[in-house]
């Protein structure tokens, strides 16, 4: 019972292998040292879990209090935070950019959904029947994700500009009128939607000819058989079988775009006329350009309300993904 | 393997055609929309000034000037914001590595009480947009609460919310969960401690899981922008996406063109060098089919 080796089994569960080896003992005894070696394991545990719960504690449930309490509040980081009400959410809705914001975000989401959304799928299914340069084509349109975010934005933002822009040259260049693209009011929010799908289709194009290559092939062949053409093939196998795929997909990208930020800040700043002022680019305002973290962190709130219904929509459909 | 196309229809002369057709379409698409941006800024930065400013644009540059990428360096100061983005992604990386696999391990093959109430806080976090902390936390990282500290403008404001990574804990304990009991009965039969059994049994065969979690480690932590530029107000501990961003404005265009490429090339050399893991990531990142 003393020698080291069997010490250190005790941080183990016990198992009945372990069980028959060791000599009779009584049953009290027995739930003893069951008992600490019970309590042993638990403290190994924590042990390996303390750092963990330390930076969860600190950087992620604390901030979600922290943040919930400061929507009602106002800090100015001298004096005391002071109790406000609902203060902050009346000069968020007095302020005639907060509108502004959310009409250009939900705008901004809603062209990056049909650019975002069809696009990816589009290439994913034209690159699923391409039997060749299948590595070419998987690198060149991954590439753009490994950007850092500002350089793709000061690079877009070059190829936008109107005089020597790479856009309005070439389009010169075969006689057609140049565009105004980040200067209009009316095309800067589509020019950053360009950019932004032009950077990220990478990846959802790369998960879609995953879950694409997963589809049995006797599906197609016995639609075939039926007389399905190819659109119909497209419609009654290729959708359903994908569909688990494409409804994540399309919620990872309602709260991805709800949070766009590096674009319309490195880009345009929020101009010209507050057409690309997003709800990020207020918040940010908010809390480092007028230093009200309360009002700020009650549109956090808000944004949240707005994303958590999706998140947790997200979240139940892995773990069901996961489940089966 | 069987795809939307059928293999008989590709056979016949008339599908070979299209086939062909359709192939150099994609082929021609796919040039003119990924790499020939990568062309247009890696010769820009070459051109001169002058060159740069002209309108129309020039699709070969006139003269090369290959020594804008060296003034650059320099007028940038790149060989500083390069080091300091390395400390940033390369603690950042540490960190998760050091913090969130021996919390999967436990979680995954220690069970202990309470574990599923832990692991359940934890994965709740995903369900938070991640933009809705970004006020808290900063008002946290500058002021701990109990300790005291304030962490801007050091690299720590970034590392250690990064450990807090829900993901990479869930990921890495799927991973754990199927590697079987009797291999850790084995090592401890064999008289192996817990601790001993993570460093010696399972990390080796962690292997490709490890690699998933470093590599979407690091490429976060270069790609960022929003934490960084908050964290870092002191512009000698900037990122190179906070530098670059701030001095835009500013730099002749020639040498910002140079600088984005120079700051872009690690992880352009990254991905073509461990492509199989960052798209084995990328797929652990969305679900399984």
């Amino acid at each position: 019972m003393s020698s080291p080796r069997s010490s250190s089994l005790l941080a183990w569960p016990a198992t009945s292998s372990s069980r028959a080896r060791r000599p009779a003992a009584s049953p009290a005894e027995r739930r003893r040292v069951r008992l600490r070696r019970k309590l042993k394991e638990n403290l190994t545990a924590y042990g390996l879990l303390c750092a963990a719960l330390l930076v969860f504690a600190m950087f992620s449930w604390y901030p979600i209090v922290r943040g919930v309490l400061l929507s009602f509040q106002q800090v100015d980081f001298v004096n005391a935070p002071t109790w406000v009400g609902f203060d902050n959410f009346s000069r968020l809705f007095d302020d005639p950019l907060f509108g502004v914001a959310w009409r250009n975000t939900l705008l901004f989401t809603g062209l990056a959904l049909v650019f975002g959304f069809a696009v990816p799928f589009l290439t994913a299914v034209l690159l699923n029947e391409i039997r060749h340069a299948k590595a070419f084509f998987r690198l060149a349109v991954y590439l753009p994700v490994m950007l850092p975010p500002v350089v793709t934005a000061l690079m877009w933002k070059w190829f936008y500009d109107p005089g020597p822009g790479l856009f309005n040259s070439a389009l010169g260049a075969v006689g057609l009128p140049g565009g105004q693209w980040l200067d209009s009011s009316t095309t800067a929010m589509l020019s950053l939607v360009f950019v932004s799908t032009w950077a990220n289709m990478g990846s959802t194009t790369l998960i879609y000819l995953a879950a694409l290559g997963t589809i049995p092939g006797e599906l197609y062949e016995a639609a075939e058989l039926d007389g399905a053409g190819m659109w119909q093939r497209l419609r009654h196998v290729t959708f359903p079988q994908t569909r688990f795929v494409l409804l994540v997909l399309l919620l990872l990208q309602i709260v991805a775009t709800m949070q766009v930020f590096t674009e319309p800040y490195v880009m345009t700043g929020g101009g010209p006329d507050d057409s690309t002022v997003t709800v990020l680019l207020l918040l940010y305002r908010y809390a480092f350009v007028y230093n009200d973290f309360g009002s700020a962190s009650a549109m956090s709130l808000l944004l949240f309300i707005a994303l958590g219904v999706f998140s947790a929509w997200y979240v139940r459909l892995t773990r069901k993904a996961d489940q089966s | 393997m069987r795809t939307l196309v059928s293999p008989g229809a590709l056979r016949s002369r008339r599908g070979k055609a299209v086939y062909g057709v359709i192939f150099a379409c994609t082929l021609a698409v796919f040039v003119l929309a990924f790499m020939f941006p990568l062309y247009w800024v890696i010769t820009g930065a070459m051109k001169s000034p002058q060159e740069l400013a002209q309108t129309p644009a020039t699709l070969i540059p006139h003269e090369w000037h290959p020594e804008t990428f060296g003034e650059a360096w320099d007028q940038l100061s790149l060989g500083k914001y390069f080091l300091n983005t390395l400390i940033v992604a390369g603690g950042a990386w540490l960190a998760q590595l050091a913090i969130d696999v021996p919390a999967a391990f436990a979680l995954s093959k220690l069970r202990p009480k309470f574990g599923n109430v832990v692991l359940g806080l934890m994965l709740a976090t995903l369900m938070l947009p991640a933009t809705a902390l970004l006020v808290p936390t900063y008002v946290t990282v500058t002021d701990l609460p109990l300790l005291h500290l304030n962490l801007i403008n050091s690299p720590t404001a970034v590392w250690l919310p990064a450990a807090a990574n829900a993901f990479n804990i869930y990921l890495l304990k799927r991973f754990f969960d199927q590697i079987p009991d009797e291999l850790i009965e084995a090592a401890r039969i064999d008289g192996a401690g817990p601790v001993r059994t993570l460093w010696r049994i399972i990390l080796p065969i962690s292997r490709p899981i490890l690699a998933v979690v470093s590599i979407l480690a690091v490429v976060t932590a270069w790609k960022d922008f929003i934490w960084p530029l908050l964290v870092f107000p002191d512009t000698e501990k900037q990122t190179l996406s906070v530098m670059l961003q701030r001095v835009a404005i500013d730099m002749p265009l020639n040498v910002l063109v140079a600088g984005m490429v120079l700051a872009s090339l690690p992880m352009v050399a990254l991905f073509l060098a461990f492509q199989r893991q960052i798209l084995a990531g990328l797929t652990a990142g969305a679900v399984k089919g």
